[in-house]
């Protein structure tokens, strides 16, 4: 199929977004490595954060093929107004609590965003999606598990849990952030846009933690986290790329 | 990773008077006729006690060392190191999870063991007491300590506990990976730019004396361990360790140019051995009981994460089951 140029840069504009998003959430996953509150959970929070790396190398790559610079750069490279992640992903790990929640609330999202993307009309894109959705799998049965696990624990893992959600769930709804590349994107059969994204993930969310005690917030009371894919940040991302590029900032030319 | 060579209580009764000869003698047997022992079996409370001392420190060691190269995952340059250090930090902690699998098999819960650590009653590897500064401090960690748990690993691999031997057989797979992982890193630093030439020869400069620490006290100064040979619980000597790591490792670094720094360092053509300075095993000792660089972070550290996460383990917890030794 061909694109025209807007059409181009939309469909650069939606890799952009959603590989800055697992970029920075896989780096803030992988602070929990020999950290985690027991080490099986430890090794399984390590896997899925290089599982995240791993995607947002390969939507680089996908940007490479168009014509943008090679992923190291693009990840390395940028300062933090060029990124289009969500200030969702940005959030120091926090507690556990936290951290488990942004990992459903993100990875149910994650998981519908690319099952719908396997229908891109976009062949590099569906071909990377599909590729994504055997790994995503086990990222939700995880998270699915955790989260209903540790609501039914006891009370104060239970509070912890609904004090985590009321946090993230606002949070969670600047990943739907409405930008102006979702209409050509829905139009040229790329990506079904943001809005209907959203619907299928407040579905899935409500389905699943009806099974547990916890309540969603009311979303009129609060301020949703958008901003992040205007390049407009949270106060956590520049020191996380000042962290993340200090080794290779020493020389972004040599090879490491 | 591991470390440590063997450090071993003296022990009053390694010959066990108070055992029963017969089975005694019927695991002496066993062992020398080359069986493993199995959890289930008969074997002395010697025998047992120190496994799972040697088992436990071994596990720590895991833990505690994923901390310094652990801090370096969110710095490392570009995507192929990156993703590469955190799988090897994910190795090390799922060696710590086998590892106490198996000294659990002993009797020991890995709550206990954990709790012993946190405390301060059991030790790990003296080599993570010391800090990774800089990018390079990761790449020769990675090379040289787990080359040389590797031969501590492979050699323990063949001992007399069935358990042990085998989670010593799927670590030793995974770390042969993070030694060529190390010694890429490290290539690629001391062949690339003036700067990262620089940093890699600093990192070997302030590593080498725990590298010759890490395989244990002289054989001049350490426990004697007969039985312990006896039993295949020690299966090598720590010099002896020590001398097979120089001959296989010292040769790799000179091919880099890099420069080792012990003026001392040479084959010995009469003896066919390595001379090298006495490592200061003053240092050793004063840092494995406490008072090196790290011991106080990474325990501070290691008893934070265990804070932090009580709530979680707790609520896992349901009170109709009970604690119960896993098999193997």
């Amino acid at each position: 199929m061909n694109y025209s140029d807007a059409q181009i840069s939309a469909i650069k504009d939606l890799i952009f977004r959603m590989a800055d998003d697992q970029l920075i959430l896989g780096h803030r996953n992988s602070e929990w490595t020999g950290l985690g509150p027991i080490l099986e959970e430890d090794i399984a929070f390590s896997s899925m954060a290089q599982d995240k790396l791993g995607h947002a190398q390969a939507l680089y790559q996908i940007l490479h093929r168009m014509g943008e610079a090679d992923p190291d750069s693009l990840a390395f490279g940028r300062k933090e107004d060029k990124m289009r992640c969500c200030h969702f992903v940005e959030y120091p790990i926090g507690e556990y609590s936290f951290s488990l929640m942004r990992h459903f609330l993100f990875d149910e999202s994650e998981s519908l965003r690319f099952d719908m993307l396997g229908n891109s009309s976009f062949e590099d894109l569906s071909n990377t999606a599909r590729k994504f959705r055997g790994e995503l799998k086990y990222h939700t049965m995880h998270a699915e598990t955790w989260i209903k696990q540790l609501s039914n624990g006891n009370d104060e893992s239970r509070i912890r849990m609904q004090n985590a959600l009321n946090i993230c769930y606002p949070l969670a709804l600047g990943l739907f952030e409405p930008c102006e590349s979702d209409e050509m994107l829905i139009e040229s059969g790329v990506f079904p846009g943001e809005k209907a994204l959203q619907e299928k993930w407040s579905g899935k969310i409500n389905m699943i933690l009806s099974k547990t005690d916890l309540k969603i917030p009311d979303v009129n009371d609060i301020k949703i986290g958008y901003g992040g894919r205007k390049g407009i940040h949270t106060e956590y991302l520049k020191p996380l790329l000042d962290e993340m590029t200090e080794v290779y900032n020493i020389d972004p030319h040599a090879e490491w | 990773m591991y470390g440590g060579g063997y450090i071993f209580e003296e022990s009053k009764n390694t010959e066990s008077g108070t055992e029963d000869s017969v089975k005694l003698k019927n695991f002496e047997d066993r062992i020398a006729a080359g069986e493993k022992i199995e959890p289930a079996d008969w074997m002395p409370a010697e025998y047992r006690k120190q496994l799972i001392r040697m088992i436990e420190q071994h596990a720590h060691s895991e833990i505690i060392g994923a901390l310094p190269e652990g801090t370096w995952i969110t710095r490392a340059p570009g995507f192929r190191r990156k993703l590469a250090l955190m799988a090897k930090v994910q190795d090390e902690v799922g060696h710590a999870q086998l590892l106490y699998s198996a000294a659990e098999t002993l009797g020991k819960p890995r709550e206990d063991m954990i709790n012993d650590l946190i405390t301060g009653k059991s030790k790990y590897s003296n080599v993570f007491n010391y800090p990774a500064v800089t990018w390079a401090d990761t790449a020769v960690i990675a090379w040289l300590i787990d080359a040389g748990a590797i031969i501590n690993q492979v050699a323990n691999s063949k001992g007399s506990y069935g358990p042990y031997c085998r989670a010593l057989e799927r670590i030793c797979v995974e770390e042969s990976f993070h030694l060529k992982y190390g010694h890429d890193n490290v290539v690629f630093l001391a062949t690339g730019t003036p700067k990262q030439r620089e940093m890699v020869q600093e990192a070997l400069n302030r590593w080498w004396p725990p590298i010759m620490h890490f395989f244990g006290p002289s054989d001049k100064i350490s426990v004697h361990t007969e039985t312990l040979m006896r039993w295949k619980v020690k299966m090598a000597s720590n010099d002896d360790m020590r001398q097979k790591f120089l001959d296989m490792y010292v040769p790799k670094i000179w091919e880099l140019k890099l420069t080792i720094p012990d003026p001392k360092l040479k084959k010995n053509e009469e003896t066919g051995k390595w001379d090298y300075t006495e490592p200061d095993w003053d240092e050793f000792k004063r840092v494995i009981n406490g008072d090196g660089p790290c011991n106080k972070e990474r325990l501070a550290v290691r008893r934070r994460a265990e804070e932090k996460g009580e709530w979680v383990r707790k609520a896992l917890m349901r009170p109709d089951e009970r604690y119960t030794v896993p098999l193997s």
